[in-house]
This record gives structure tokens, sequence and C-alpha cells, in this order.
């Protein structure tokens, strides 16, 4: 059995595989949001992962916004100068961020610091059974432990997000300003004028929101689906990265025909 | 309310003489492989069962019917009266506040402290005042010699301590039956001893019933009230205690003396030995 | 102790939003919750977009609601959302100007010296089209290439 059987075989077993995946990823966001009662009423269930996922991932977020928007500082005026618009840097680092790269670079951090702890931690918890033993004392280890999860990473992420770009556009106003001598006044009127808050910050917004909802979704499902061992367990952290990007970068293609449609 | 009065129900069923568990002709597959071929099992008030089997010959499956996380493809699972096969979910979780389970590795919450692991069923299911939850909590711990480790991590217990604080966290709301899937599983003959006595004391304390899930002969024979021997999926011996020593059927004779070859054969099946290293290779 | 660290997260967060509405973005300008709407034809818009400033005397006093093509004069109607604070004689005139060489598109109102106000739904009498710039950059070639024979024939 091989040769061109055997291949389609094996890419028709993949094709079923992902989309029985997908249908179970469904049903389960289902039984979350059914079983979501709980970790909104017991609120400290949820602000202790908001702690976790949240105000753990602050150092990387702060510090990596700061790093891209010097980046865009640095590259944006190299290439505006030569048309002579080195004013409209401002411009230029915040539209990208607020737009794209807060949402996007925010995300896909958010996904490998504290989407891969979830899934981790909740792989782990089914490994060594905790998962079983809390069902058998009666408590629903989807309402109390993988739901507080989503939640704490929906609440984090559009805020992280929002961090990142505040700390880039910081980033791009030091390079650009204070090292390369950008005139002040025209790098933020020329931002403000440029960037508008309906269309650019709210719809950086919904984006950010759209990522945290998906990169939590895929954390808690795959920690709670892997296979209970610790191979499983680190197969399904890397999958939950890599789903994690790839369904960023989709979204983000789609939000954004949306979007800007009508504007650009 | 409502909740009290199921509790209620429950327990007026045991009192008029169910058994708490009795399992008639149990059938149970995962797909094609047939885990479990027609078990007859049932254990009275007060009493201690083990089921005794080497390792992957369904028990851990027939407890795992019994908790109700698997359901039995034909026949019968019933705990104290309720057949297991109809119960809904807010039903199952009722009755199985009355129940505990200690699962292999004891399966403590990481990233909780000895304390709020023993306290977790308590601040689950009942609303009591933070006090009464510590007394209540330190008593547990005390039947297990575990007082002073309160606020110890679990990452700093060793294997026995963990089973032990385990069996504190099982017991915590008084259960009616308590399952126990390989509690002797890799402990030290101290630590086995000091298991199998808090599980004989612990039953005859709260007036439960325990399944005790092992293939550790010794330790159980000598705490138990009666034992099932399950082989591919059958019972094929059972008795008290001393019946078993007694008993001359070979299966038993085998798992008692440890025999590595026997009903039980030391060899996986397969085609004869020098088909297998000449017939093919010739060929 | 945890409690108070997701407090000063989330803080953070919300501070870092806020900075991008009113530092980054212009939630403080000019503010359209409250505005009347006015309707102006121009025979080409050039690259007007939709949400483009309305500008007067340099201030945004609004921003372009619509911009649809009408059938029956085969002309660009643009909608306009002007701040009520912001009112303007009814015979304004507005054009397409452009911010710079390469900028953007915007519309500059003029105001003129009626005693009467536009109201919300009127419509602007007079309007300057875009200048476009591929057209002005044809009409210099072609008045070169029919001067420079010309100049030629003389200089002989």
């Amino acid at each position: 059995m091989s040769g061109p059987v055997a291949v389609a075989r094996r890419l028709g077993r993949i094709v079923s595989d992902g989309v029985w995946r997908f249908g179970f990823a469904a049903r389960f966001l289902v039984m979350l949001l059914a079983h979501s009662g709980q970790s909104l009423m017991r609120l400290h269930l949820t602000v202790r992962e908001i702690y976790f996922s949240g105000v753990l991932s602050l150092l990387i977020i702060v510090v990596s916004g700061l790093f891209v928007g010097m980046v865009l500082g640095l590259q944006g005026y190299e290439t505006l100068q030569r048309f002579g618009s080195g004013d409209a840097l401002g411009v230029l680092v915040a539209l990208s961020l607020v737009r794209e790269l807060g949402p996007v670079v925010a995300g896909l951090l958010f996904a490998s610091r504290a989407g891969s702890a979830v899934t981790a931690e909740i792989g782990l918890m089914k490994a060594t059974e905790q998962l079983d033993a809390m069902d058998m004392m009666a408590v629903n280890p989807i309402a109390r432990v993988v739901a507080p999860r989503f939640w704490g990473g929906v609440i984090s992420m559009p805020l992280l997000a929002a961090i990142f770009s505040a700390m880039g556009v910081l980033g791009g106003w030091l390079i650009g300003v204070v090292f390369i001598g950008v005139d002040e006044g025209a790098f933020w009127s020329q931002m403000q004028a440029a960037v508008d808050f309906r269309e650019d910050v709210v719809n950086g917004v919904i984006k950010s929101v759209v990522f945290g909802v998906a990169v939590s979704l895929i954390a808690v499902f795959e920690g709670y689906d892997c296979t209970p061992t610790a191979e499983g367990v680190s197969r399904a952290i890397t999958r939950t990265i890599v789903s994690s990007a790839l369904a960023i970068l989709a979204l983000d293609f789609v939000l954004t025909s949306f979007m800007f449609r009508g504007v650009s | 309310m409502a909740r009290f009065i199921g509790v209620g129900s429950l327990l007026v069923s045991v009192a008029v003489g169910e058994a708490p568990v009795a399992l008639r002709d149990v059938r149970f597959a995962y797909g094609e492989r047939e885990i479990l071929k027609g078990v007859d099992l049932s254990v009275q008030r007060g009493q201690v069962v083990a089921i005794l089997g080497g390792s992957g010959c369904g028990k851990t499956t027939l407890l795992r019917l019994i908790g109700g996380h698997l359901r039995a493809g034909s026949g019968k699972v019933e705990v104290s009266g309720h057949d297991m096969a109809v119960l809904r979910r807010g039903e199952l979780y009722e009755l199985r506040r009355r129940m505990g389970m200690l699962f292999q590795f004891g399966a403590l919450f990481t990233d909780l402290t000895v304390f709020e692991n023993v306290a977790f069923p308590l601040r689950e299911h009942t609303d009591l005042p933070p006090e009464l939850v510590h007394d209540l909590v330190l008593m547990k711990l005390h039947a297990v010699g575990l007082r002073g480790a309160e606020h110890l991590r679990t990452a700093e217990l060793s294997g026995g301590m963990a089973r032990r604080v385990a069996l504190a966290r099982t017991v915590a709301l008084d259960p009616m039956l308590i399952l126990y899937d390989e509690p002797f599983a890799g402990l030290d003959p101290i630590s086995l001893g000091v298991i199998g006595q808090l599980i004989r004391r612990l039953n005859d304390a709260l007036g439960a019933s325990s399944i005790v899930v092992t293939h550790d002969v010794h330790e159980s024979m000598a705490i138990v009230d009666y034992i099932y021997f399950v082989s591919d999926g059958r019972i094929v011996a059972e008795g008290t205690p001393e019946q078993i020593r007694a008993s001359e059927d070979p299966f038993v004779c085998q798992f008692v003396n440890a025999r590595a070859d026997g009903p039980v054969p030391f060899h996986y099946p397969a085609p004869p030995y020098a088909e297998s290293l000449f017939g093919r290779g010739a060929a | 102790m945890l409690d108070l660290w997701v407090g000063v997260f989330v803080v953070i967060g919300l501070a870092a939003l806020v900075f991008l509405a009113l530092r980054v973005g212009n939630l403080a300008g000019a503010d359209l919750s409250d505005a009347y709407t006015v309707r102006a034809q121009f025979d080409n818009i050039g690259g007007l977009k939709v949400r483009a400033p309305v500008k007067s005397a340099g201030v945004v006093v609004g921003r372009v609601a619509e911009i649809n093509f009408d059938t029956r004069s085969y002309r660009a109607e643009v909608v306009m959302a002007v701040a009520t604070r912001y009112p303007f004689p009814r015979d304004t005139i507005a054009s397409i100007l452009t911010s710079g060489l390469l900028g953007e598109q915007y519309i500059g109102l003029d105001p003129g010296g009626d005693e009467e106000m536009l109201k919300s739904g009127d419509v602007v009498q007079i309007t300057q089209s875009a200048v476009v710039l591929e057209k002005l950059i044809g009409q210099f070639l072609f008045d070169r290439a029919a001067s420079a024979p010309a100049q030629e024939g003389t200089g002989n």
C-alpha cells in the first residue's frame, strides 16, 4: 500500500481529523459559554486568571511594544524623508500600530506567553487526573477550570494590545522626536489629524477582542483535548502556538478586509 | 432546597437496604476492543471490597463505570439504587457528592496548598463559615496524620503523604461510597501499610462502603472483607480473604503466589516460535 | 496582593486606551455627535474619501459623511457633517483641496456674506472641483507642444 493511494488516504485523514476537531471546538465553545455563569459570579476565579495571563504578560508586551515602535521610527523616517515628509512619521507609526501591529503582534506574544501556559496547565491537570478528580467531586471542570481561564484571556488581550500600541507610539516618539529630531508638534498633530478614533482605534480594539477570544479558546481547547501524557501535553502546547498564530493572521485578514474597505 | 431533599432521598434508599453498588452482567468496549465481558458484582454496606487483577484487565474501567465517567455498553450498573445509565448530569453530580474517589497518584491540585486541597470540596459544595471549614479540614488532616502539613505545597509532599492528603480530600464530605484506584501503587512498605490501615479505619468510622482496585494481593488481603478477581474482562474468582487463601483455583494460585506462567500466560499470543524465527525468513 | 496587581494591570490597560483615543487619535477633535448635514455637488472629487476632514480657515469643522454619484446630473454628490457650533452662511463656497502637493484631499469651506445660515439638508450651490494633477500636467504638456513649433518658427 504505497504511492498515490496511501498519500490520498493520509490527506483525507488529515482533512477529516481537522474538520472533526473544528466541530468539537465549536461544541466546546458552546459548552464553555453555557458554564460561564460561575466564572462571572465568583469573580475571584477570573481575576486570578487575569493575573496569570495579563499581568505576567505585561513585561514582554511593554518591552516588545517599545522596540517595535522604535524600529518603526527608524525605518519609517528613513523611507519618509526620501519624499520629504519626515513630519508624517507620527502618522505612520500610529496607524501601523493601532490598526495592525498592536493587535497582531500583541496577539502572537499573548499566544506564546499566556496561551501556551494555559494549555500546559490544563493539560497537566488532565494528565495528572486533577480534572477527573474534580469531576468526581461533582465540580464541573469546564465551569471551574476552563471558563475562568478563557474569560481571563478574553479580558486581558485587548488591554495588552492597547498597552502594546501605546508603548509603540512612545517608542516611535522616542526615536523620531528625541533622537532624530522630527518636530514634536508636527509629530503629534499630524498623527491626531490622520488617526480616527472610530475608524482606527475602535477597529483595532475590536480586532484585539476577536484575537483574544480565538487565542483563549484555542488554548483551553488544546489543553482540555490533549492526550493525557507528558508527550501529549507538549504536543498540545506546540499546537496552541501554531494554531493561534494561524488564526490571528487569518482573522486579521478577514477583519481588515471588512473594516477598512470603505476607507482605503 | 431541592438539593437537600435529593440527598435525603438518597440516604433513605440506602437505609432500606439497597446495596451501595451492584453490577449485573456489565459489558463494555472501547470501539472494537472488548474490555468487560459480563461482570456481576455487589458491595454491601460497611464492606471494603477489593477488585484484584493484572494490569489492563479492566479494573480501572470498572471503577469508572461505578463513578459514572463511563456508561456500560449493556447490563446494569446501580449505585445506591440509581441506574447509572439513565442519570442526567445534575443527578449524577448529586450522587457524586456522596461518593469519594482516590486517584492513582492522588490527583492533588498542584496550584493549591495541602489545606486548600482538602478544603476544596467543602468550599465548592457548602456555604460553611471559614472557621468551620478550617476546623473540618484540620480534623480530616488529623485523621490521616498530616495536621502539621497543612501549609505545605503539594510539590513538597512525598508520594505517601500526597496519597494521604488526597485521602483526606476524598473523605472531606463524609462520602457513603469510597472508590480507590490503585491506592498502593508506587509506595514504600511503610506508606503502604499506613494507607491500608487508613482505608479500613476511615471506612468503619464513616460507616461507608469502599471498593479498592489494586494488584497488591497481600496488602488488600489484610484489610478487605471480600475479594473479586478479574481477568480478561470477567470475574474469575471471588470470596473472603480466608476463602481466597484456601482456594485451589489455578488463576488465584498464580496471582497470589506471583507465578510468571499459569492461566495468565507469560507469552503474548503469537505463532509458534520456530515458525516466527525461521518459517518466514526462509521463504 | 493578586487583586492589587490585576487592578494595576487593568488601570494601565485603560490608561493606554485613553492615550490612544485622546493623544493618538482625535476623539477630542471636532465633536460630531451634534452636527448638521449639508450636500454639495462637484464635477470631480478627485481622491476624496468618506471621513475626510471638512475645514474652514484650516480648522476642522466636520467630516465627509457620504459620497454618492448623482445619475441625473452625472456629478458627484458629497454629504458633509458639520458641527452645529460652526454655522455657515448659505452662500458658502465648498472646494476640494489637497493638503500639500501629494497629501490627502479635504473639503474647504469659504464662508460668504449671506445673512441666512445653512440648515441641515441644505445644498451648497457654489463648488469648486478637485484639481486633478494628471489633467494639469497633460494641459501643460499640450500647451508646450502647441507653442514649441511656433517658437521655433519665429526663431528661424
